[in-house]
């Protein structure tokens, strides 16, 4: 296990130095905006360019400018300073962090805490009323993009536009040390609507998944050993039927961190998703190249963490 | 045959049918049978003739909407057919307990053997999960798994197919029941591992005094284990008969296919296998008259049309079958046919 470990380590961070080095030659090989210019303002004198060029170290040659990037990085863990707003890198994406694993974290757990029994439920179920509705309501989910499900749900139930004014709106986070209650109740929307189409989506899989461990013969050998039906479904269908999930829900995680770029603008939370979104509008390449790596470290940790799960629930994996 | 009062399992009657799209699959169509105490009667019949069908319904494990139930299964003189579901949960793993075909399949492929048996315990005695599972340690001992102790917390796919089958046994054993249904309980096993099987339940059928219904599809295992055979076709028993009498004297076409089509070491070199013509019929649309007569090679024109009962022949002692041939033709029949004169 630990050898397992140590090889997941080093391949995650040989693939971070590899999306390090994509992010950065993407960034300065695809036409984009020049941040100099964006520095310089509108009417700049092509010394003033030149000379913030060489400031920023633009005017060196790509593959020094990553070696510069590398050698602050790897011992000093410095990303390098904003062009936009000179502050450290490190310390935007520390200030930011809090509101991005408030935001997925919670996503998560409703991920996990609605569609587990919707679709233990719909499969125990299935057919009668209650899988149609839910079969419904995961097709909304699943087709509702994030971005206008969140505007949606801010007409319908935001304090301040909202049809129903019944929970905070946009741009109504705090951190959790400042006021728990508020931090809370300002994420309900923003929790819902981030993970609705994963709830959806896994809701269905997980269906699918139990009604075939439904049908396995350990299920029926359950059954016949006289156990309550609560216990044959939770503790031997339910039980094999989300080892597989586990593993797809890793993969996932990176297409919640996306769902949370955009969430984040939406609701205006300031979170790592908001300050790349910011990034990227202002050409800001060293907070881009920051906000993408962190981003990348979350899916490569997540993942790791999901695998070692997998082996610890499913036996016949730790075997091999 | 025992007198009712002894029978621990007697089921009278049994029907079972499943609709499904293609029409009502009448899997099991009036089939009765007993089994005393200590004593096993072995059910013998192709895929699809509805022995399994027969054992899962008396575990209330075919109930469903789909599923029409009918006649009785006592136990003990409590009919399993009508008991409520919290009734059968706790008979079933208790005084009534099955063996299924496949060991790797029939075990949680996620879960420890040895917590798996202790469930069985946990889930008709109150007991602490220590005791629990020092009993599930004595019935893997019982069961002779070897290395015992140190199997409990192992995973199904870490042990052999005839260790997890001991495992499924133990499984079963878990709260001595009165009556052990084994469905092909040596099935998906090696021949040698089988021999190991059968002597074992043997065994635990002699220790705790239980009647035993054996489903196999094979007559070998049948005659080795067996007090009594029953064999079906097409969801009927068409014979059953001592198991002696049934091996030596068989009355029915479809028994002496079965038996003719059994490899054997005693058999003369270059002698051939002869296998049963046709198929299984269809349960949805099961053949008039007599169901085997597509099959059988002394198929009358009456046969077509008449639908034999089983009943009691001439050589008495229990020995009944469902056949429209003359019982002298019959013995005749077979006479010529075990000595392999014709095919």
């Amino acid at each position: 296990m630990a050898a397992f470990v140590l090889r997941r380590v080093l391949w995650g961070l040989l693939l971070l130095l590899l999306v390090s080095a994509l992010t950065f030659f993407v960034f300065y090989v695809l036409p984009s905006a020049d941040p100099a210019q964006l520095r310089a303002g509108r009417s700049a004198s092509p010394q003033l360019l030149a000379q913030i060029r060489e400031n920023l170290g633009l005017d060196r040659p790509l593959t020094a400018q990553y070696w510069t990037f590398l050698t602050n990085l790897v011992p000093h863990a410095d990303l390098g300073y904003s062009y936009y707003s000179g502050a450290s890198v490190g310390s935007l994406i520390v200030d930011r962090l809090p509101a991005t694993i408030s935001l997925t974290v919670g996503a998560i757990v409703v991920w996990v805490l609605v569609a587990v029994p919707i679709g233990v439920l719909s499969a125990v179920r299935r057919g009668t009323w209650i899988d149609k509705l839910t079969t419904g309501g995961a097709l909304l989910g699943i087709s509702a993009p994030v971005y206008w499900l969140g505007l949606v749900s801010l007409y319908l139930f935001a304090d301040d536009i909202g049809r129903w004014p019944l929970l905070p709106g946009a741009g109504s986070y705090v951190g959790i040390t400042e006021d728990p209650w508020d931090w809370f109740s300002g994420l309900i929307l923003p929790w819902l609507v981030l993970a609705s189409t994963f709830t959806a989506v896994y809701a269905r899989l997980l269906r699918g998944s139990m009604i075939e461990a439904l049908s396995e013969d350990y299920v029926r050998t359950a059954r016949a050993k006289g156990l309550s039906e609560r216990r044959v479904v939770l503790r031997h269908a339910l039980r094999a039927a989300i080892t597989p999930l586990v593993t797809l829900a890793g993969l996932d995680i990176g297409l919640l961190l996306g769902g949370a770029v955009l969430t984040e603008a939406v609701f205006g939370i300031p979170g790592i998703g908001r300050l790349s979104y910011d990034a990227i509008v202002h050409a800001d390449f060293p907070v881009i190249q920051g906000t993408v790596l962190v981003a990348a470290l979350f899916v490569i940790v997540a993942n790791l963490v999901v695998d070692i799960a997998y082996a610890y629930l499913d036996p016949r994996v730790r075997a091999s | 045959m025992n007198g009712a009062g002894q029978s621990r399992l007697v089921v009278e009657d049994l029907r079972v049918a499943f609709d499904t799209r293609q029409g009502t699959v009448h899997a099991v169509d009036g089939v009765s049978f007993d089994v005393a105490a200590g004593r096993t009667l072995a059910i013998v019949g192709e895929s699809g003739s509805g022995k399994t069908v027969a054992a899962m319904t008396a575990m209330g494990l075919t109930r469903g909407a789909r599923t029409r139930i009918g006649g009785r299964v006592l136990l003990d003189g409590e009919d399993l057919l009508t008991a409520p579901a919290e009734r059968l949960q706790e008979l079933r793993g208790d005084a009534i307990a099955m063996v299924f075909q496949d060991p790797l399949s029939a075990l949680h492929p996620l879960l420890r053997v040895g917590a798996q048996v202790a469930e069985a315990v946990r889930a008709h005695r109150d007991v602490s999960r220590a005791s629990a599972r020092a009993r599930a340690l004595e019935l893997l001992e019982q069961v002779a798994l070897p290395d015992a102790r140190r199997r409990l917390d192992a995973y199904p796919h870490e042990l052999s197919g005839g260790m997890r089958q001991r495992v499924t046994i133990a499984m079963a054993l878990a709260n001595e029941p009165q009556v052990l249904l084994a469905d092909e309980p040596t099935t998906a096993l090696d021949v040698t591992i089988q021999a190991q099987i059968l002597a074992l339940l043997r065994r635990l059928r002699d220790e705790l005094g239980m009647a035993m219904v054996l489903i196999t599809h094979d007559l070998g295992v049948a005659a080795e284990t067996a007090d009594e055979i029953a064999v079906m076709y097409a969801g009927r028993i068409v014979e059953r008969a001592p198991a002696g009498e049934l091996l030596t004297a068989p009355q029915h076409p479809y028994t002496w296919g079965l038996l003719r089509s059994m490899p054997r070491l005693d058999a003369p070199v270059g002698a051939e296998l002869v296998s049963i013509p046709g198929r299984p019929p269809s349960l949805v649309h099961p053949p008039s008259g007599c169901r085997f007569h597509p099959r059988c090679p002394h198929v009358r024109n009456r046969h077509r049309e008449v639908d034999p009962p089983l009943a009691t022949t001439a050589a008495g002692a229990g020995h009944e079958v469902a056949c429209l041939l003359p019982e002298a033709e019959r013995r005749a029949l077979w006479a010529r046919l075990g000595a392999g004169a014709v095919r």
